[in-house]
């Protein structure tokens, strides 16, 4: 039972569709409405370690779905502090609630400044239309 | 025309004018030129389904098969009774024609087997994740491997005893230069793994550990002890297993074991020369999304009812392509049916008397063997359903005259183990029955007698009278 | 188009069939405490205790749980199950890549010789000629179909091929001292060459194609170098096309010192027409289940042997079946011969699988050279006169050709439009093809195309049923059109519908739990 199409107003969004939650020195990942509709039902999500570094741009665990998996890219760099432990045991928060329930990760920012380059939902939503 | 189509002229004037063109011919243009084969290929002319029969027929008579050899002969694949409800139901159509699953409406019965298939080798093996089979057991060896490798995260040795087959210790060698890996042996020592010898070579950069159980000489294997102390320097436990004996021998998931692998042809497949048989895969539950091969699981369709599906997909090259778990497509479906079927047949009981009855034959196969003036057992390690003897005589010598008697009497071991150049594996199923073995004695004894000079008879081959002259020495 | 459309399967599944009533019971829970179906022979020899001959710490303490059944039951139970599968044998199978085409039964009858099927793998090369002479005839068969000399038929199908294809590029560089970590693949390529790749320790590159469907040559000039070992490639590709720019492909690849591999999944479409070896590859893998008649078996088993060339040959598995001429008039005998330095060793037990090399063997006998070249001549055909049914009507409109360009043995088609125009997608038009009486063409293949159907009928297929199949197409087309609905729960008549693969790979339940 996935979610209706949405784009909060108060994300950041990366072209590799996900998405982050910024408070202060601290931000909330995970993927867009777009980006699990195009994946189908999520079967799998291994969380990263916490404690583990991720690094903006790159792939810091993978979602999968019955025919396919996808890389999950950091919006931004940082050390993860949480890791939802409910999704990993039932994936289909994810489609259910991309942006509350569904949340992947929680990481302490490195560089707050990189926010500067993720897309507001304006441009995401543009992204999206070019598709 | 050649058989098996039905294209006639007619037809295929209407199917060319259909497309468009005025010869089969313009369908091929688009091969250039210099590529276009301009001769008939140099084949033999089509046969008749008669004649064809009859040139098969006359290949096959010029093999000495287990119906005209009693078959002693071992070394992962036996000659076991297959019962015929085996053929009927691999025979159906339903069964023999298909694909793979990749319907699941119309394959509830392939992936039905599978299901029951995947059951069958997770009770034989005592560990709750199988898949629906490999290709046979060597190779499904090399597969264990390439698994542990990934689950070490970059360790590179793999460990592996002797008593490990050696097309399987082959096979993990060819696979191993594939994925940077080193194979480092460890030597037996009274028919089994020596243990002192295996604790040093097993450290932290080991990703897996290799040993089989019974061994190929016949040893059966202390797998909880070999697993646990790779465990401790976080390396898997890999044992590849008789599928018979796990019948009445310890399975290796209550051995502590990781990943259990096997020849599967004594399961109701026949010789064959060799194959097709399939290997079988099973694991601890935390290797599950690291398994190779197809996995079948249950689930329920739009209206609730049960069925059943391929499962975890995304393992497989057709979704994960380079990242695969592995890059098998075809495994050996039909083969696992007739494993499945032909388990199912022994059933719980039957079984175990399989088991019961393997072990006592060969308990007696080997007190009359040794019994032999010369014949002398290669250990004294307990053993299942196979067991290794030195003889006083040119294994191959006596081979060749055993066989004038109509049996064969075992595998020689002196290619792959030199250490033991006179050296015979003997190999026990329920076909082989007392008589069989009392004249399998018998004939080894006067084969023995006629190729050591007992009599002053000279021999047959210089390596003969060599060894001869060694045994008198 | 004829006149009459298909009659319409049922559009509901308001009334259960017969099998979909059936409540799908596992022989586990068919189990009675008591019951067997074997009898073994009586123990002839000593009774005695196995705690006496085995240490007790060896031995299982519980029997393994196997069912307890007698044999009516374990017949009937499989004929059930069997049933509940579609097969090549009862209707067209038309999968792409996979050459459906017909298991003769006389393979079948010659397996199951006892010269073939009881022969032990180890028996001595002495005594199993018969055995060795069939794989050394099988072995120049292919080496004639495909232009390459030099055979291994160990490989046990088409991965295990080019897994092999992959050590012996290995081999062959390392021999020369050089380190060369890519592969590459094709972006069209079946997902066993990545995967392969990986397991032979290389780097995946892919190459692109070009607008015309074959291998972007372009593409392909920029990314050779003295760091790739090998590109993977079949011809004609997995569009169904053949690659006009092979001459060119193979000659860049050569001259930058890399193997060229040929993925025979598509022999089916050039035997005695044209050969890999000619084209310039080095290695070929041939799928004795795909063009040589091996019965698929619900998903092997196959065989993948392999043809090489000159440079290649040193390094090919061992054993190898040698053939020495017989003196004085005598028939050559034949052995098995291990002293290769230079092989890069064995990729599995013994010697191959025998049992379908008798198959194909009796399958190559039976229709000799020219059979071969009319069984590719029908095959290609039979694929361009169902595409051109497919061009016409509601399928040419609403799934077009992917690429149009001469396809060969099969083709591909994108089912966009008809996502776009209809609503559905090609997996709701395979699903609704089932209720038909066919099994779909493969789907979501190659990647390349949006919406793919994959579509390959084989040269065993009748012109009627071709026809009937373009009708089913036509119909389905008719029934999105008035009410996508049809197609999207289709299918109705099927032993079970569309089944929950979700739930199956979230929470895996993959053995029988309690019985």
């Amino acid at each position: 039972m996935a979610a209706e199409e949405s784009y909060p107003e108060d994300l950041k969004y990366h072209p590799e569709h996900d998405w982050a939650r910024i408070e202060g020195d601290e931000a909330t990942f995970g993927i867009t409405w777009y980006a699990q509709d195009a994946l189908g039902e999520i079967v799998f999500f291994e969380p990263p370690d916490v404690g583990a570094t991720v690094t903006k741009d790159q792939a810091y665990t993978e979602v999968e779905s019955v025919k396919a998996v996808s890389d999950v890219y950091a919006p931004l760099s940082g050390e993860v502090t949480a890791v939802n432990d409910k999704v990993a045991d039932s994936p289909e928060l994810i489609n259910e609630d991309p942006y509350g329930e569904g949340w992947l990760a929680k990481v302490r920012l490195s560089d707050t400044s990189q926010a500067d380059g993720l897309l507001d939902v304006a441009a995401y939503r543009e992204l999206l239309s070019d598709d | 025309m050649s058989r098996y189509t039905s294209a006639t002229d007619a037809d295929r004037a209407a199917m060319l004018e259909a497309i468009g063109v005025s010869s089969i011919d313009d369908l091929f243009q688009t091969i250039p030129d210099g590529l276009r084969l301009d001769r008939d290929l140099e084949l033999p002319d089509g046969l008749s389904e008669s004649e064809c029969f009859d040139h098969l027929a006359s290949l096959a008579e010029r093999n000495a098969h287990a119906d005209a050899e009693a078959c002693f002969i071992g070394a992962g694949m036996y000659d076991h009774y297959v019962p015929a409800i085996v053929d009927a139901i691999t025979q159906r159509s339903e069964f023999l024609t298909p694909y793979t699953p990749y319907q699941p409406e119309v394959s509830q019965g392939g992936l039905q087997v599978m299901f029951e298939f995947q059951t069958a080798i997770s009770e034989l093996t005592g560990l709750p994740v199988a898949n629906a089979s490999l290709y046979e057991g060597p190779s499904s060896v090399a597969s264990a491997a390439y698994l542990a490798i990934g689950a070490t995260k970059g360790r590179r040795r793999l460990v592996v005893s002797r008593g490990v087959h050696p097309h399987s210790r082959e096979t993990l060698e060819t696979y191993a230069r594939g994925f940077g890996a080193k194979v480092v042996e460890v030597g037996l020592r009274d028919g089994v793994t020596d243990p002192s010898e295996f604790e040093n070579y097993v450290d932290q950069d080991v990703a897996a550990i290799f040993i089989q159980s019974p061994n190929f000489l016949g040893g059966i294997e202390d797998m909880e002890a070999l697993s646990a102390a790779a465990q401790e320097s976080g390396a898997l436990a890999v044992a590849s297993v008789d599928p018979i004996s796990l019948s009445v021998l310890r399975p290796p998931g209550d051995c502590g074991v990781d990943v259990a692998v096997g020849e599967g042809q004594p399961l109701g497949n026949r010789l064959d020369y060799g194959g097709p048989s399939f290997g079988f895969f099973a694991a601890t539950e935390e290797n599950m999304r690291r398994m190779p091969g197809r996995i079948a699981g249950e689930t329920t369709d739009a209206d609730g009812r049960r069925g059943f599906v391929l499962a975890l997909q995304t393992r497989e090259q057709h979704i994960r392509r380079e990242k695969a778990t592995h890059n098998i497509c075809t495994a050996q479906a039909l083969n696992a049916l007739a494993g499945v079927v032909y388990l199912t047949w022994l059933g719980k009981q039957g079984f175990v008397e399989l088991g019961e009855l393997l072990a006592r034959r060969t308990a007696y196969a080997k007190e009359r063997l040794t019994a032999i003036e010369g014949v002398e057992l290669l250990h004294e390690a307990p053993v299942f359903r196979e067991f290794a003897v030195s003889l006083p005589a040119p294994v191959e010598d006596v081979l060749d005259r055993v066989s004038e008697e109509g049996i064969a009497a075992g595998y020689p071991l002196a290619r792959e183990y030199p250490e033991h150049k006179d050296g015979l594996l003997v190999a026990l199923t329920e076909r082989r029955s007392r008589e069989d073995i009392d004249r399998l004695a018998d004939a080894l004894e006067r084969a023995i007698q006629a190729g050591s000079g007992e009599f002053g008879q000279p021999v047959w081959t210089k390596s003969t009278e060599a060894a001869g002259a060694e045994a008198k020495a | 188009m004829t006149e009459t459309l298909p009659t319409r399967p049922p559009t509901n599944a308001d009334t259960p069939t017969a099998q979909q009533r059936d409540a799908v019971t596992t022989i586990y829970e068919k189990s009675v405490e008591g019951r067997r179906a074997a009898t073994l022979p009586p123990t002839d020899v000593p009774e005695r205790s196995l705690d006496d001959l085995i240490p007790s710490n060896l031995l299982r303490s519980q029997p393994a749980q196997l069912p307890e059944v007698s044999e009516p039951e374990i017949v009937r139970h499989y004929n059930r199950i069997s049933r509940r599968n579609f097969d090549l044998d009862t209707g067209p199978y038309p999968l792409g890549s996979c050459t459906m085409k017909h298991n003769p039964r006389l393979n079948e009858r010659v397996a199951a010789l006892p010269g073939h099927a009881r022969l032990h793998p180890a028996q001595s090369p002495k005594r199993a000629q018969g055995a060795l002479d069939l794989m050394w005839r099988l072995e120049r068969a292919l080496a004639e179909i495909t232009g390459l000399e030099h055979v291994s038929l160990q490989p046990s199908a088409g991965s295990h091929g080019e897994l092999s294809g992959l050590l012996l590029t290995r081999a062959y560089h390392a021999d020369r001292g050089e380190e060369r970590p890519k592969v590459l693949t094709p972006d069209t390529s079946h997902g066993t060459n990545p995967a392969t790749v990986t397991m032979a320790g290389y780097e995946v590159v892919k190459v692109a194609t070009d607008e015309r469907g074959g291998v972007d040559v372009d593409d392909l000039r920029e990314k050779v170098g003295d760091d790739v070992a090998c590109l993977m490639l079949t011809n004609p590709n997995t569009l169904g096309v053949f690659d006009e720019n092979i001459a060119e492909v193979a000659s860049l690849v050569h001259g930058c010192g890399a193997t060229l591999y040929y993925d025979g999944a598509n022999l089916n479409a050039i035997m005695g027409r044209s050969r890999p070896g000619d084209m310039g590859f080095d290695i070929v893998h041939v799928n004795l289940h795909k063009s040589f008649s091996q019965p698929h078996g619900g998903g092997g088993p196959g065989a993948g042997p392999i043809a090489v060339s000159g440079r290649i040959e040193p390094y090919l598995p061992a054993p190898r079946i040698v053939r020495a001429e017989g003196s004085n008039g005598a028939a050559p005998s034949f052995d098995l011969s291990y002293d290769h330095p230079e092989s890069i060793g064995r990729l599995r037990g013994f010697q191959g699988n025998f049992g379908v090399f008798v198959r194909s063997y009796a399958y190559i006998r039976s229709l000799g050279g020219d059979g071969l070249r009319d069984a590719s001549e029908i095959a290609v055909l039979n694929a361009n006169y169902l595409l051109a049914r497919l061009r016409a009507g509601r399928p040419g409109k609403h799934l077009p050709v992917a690429f149009d360009r001469l396809p060969m043995h099969e083709f591909v088609l994108s089912g966009a439009p008809a996502r776009r125009e209809l609503g559905v997608k090609t997996l709701d038009v395979a699903k609704r093809l089932l209720d038909y009486g066919f099994h779909p063409p493969t789907i979501y293949f190659p990647l390349l195309v949006d919406e793919a159907l994959m579509v390959e009928p084989t040269e065993t297929e009748t012109r009627e049923s071709l026809d009937q199949l373009a009708d089913a197409f036509e119909s389905i087309l008719a029934e999105a059109e008035e009410d996508p609905r049809i197609l999207l729960e289709a299918p109705y008549t099927t032993p079970v519908r569309r089944l929950d693969e979700a739930a199956a790979s979230r929470r895996p339940v993959i053995r029988q739990a309690n019985f």
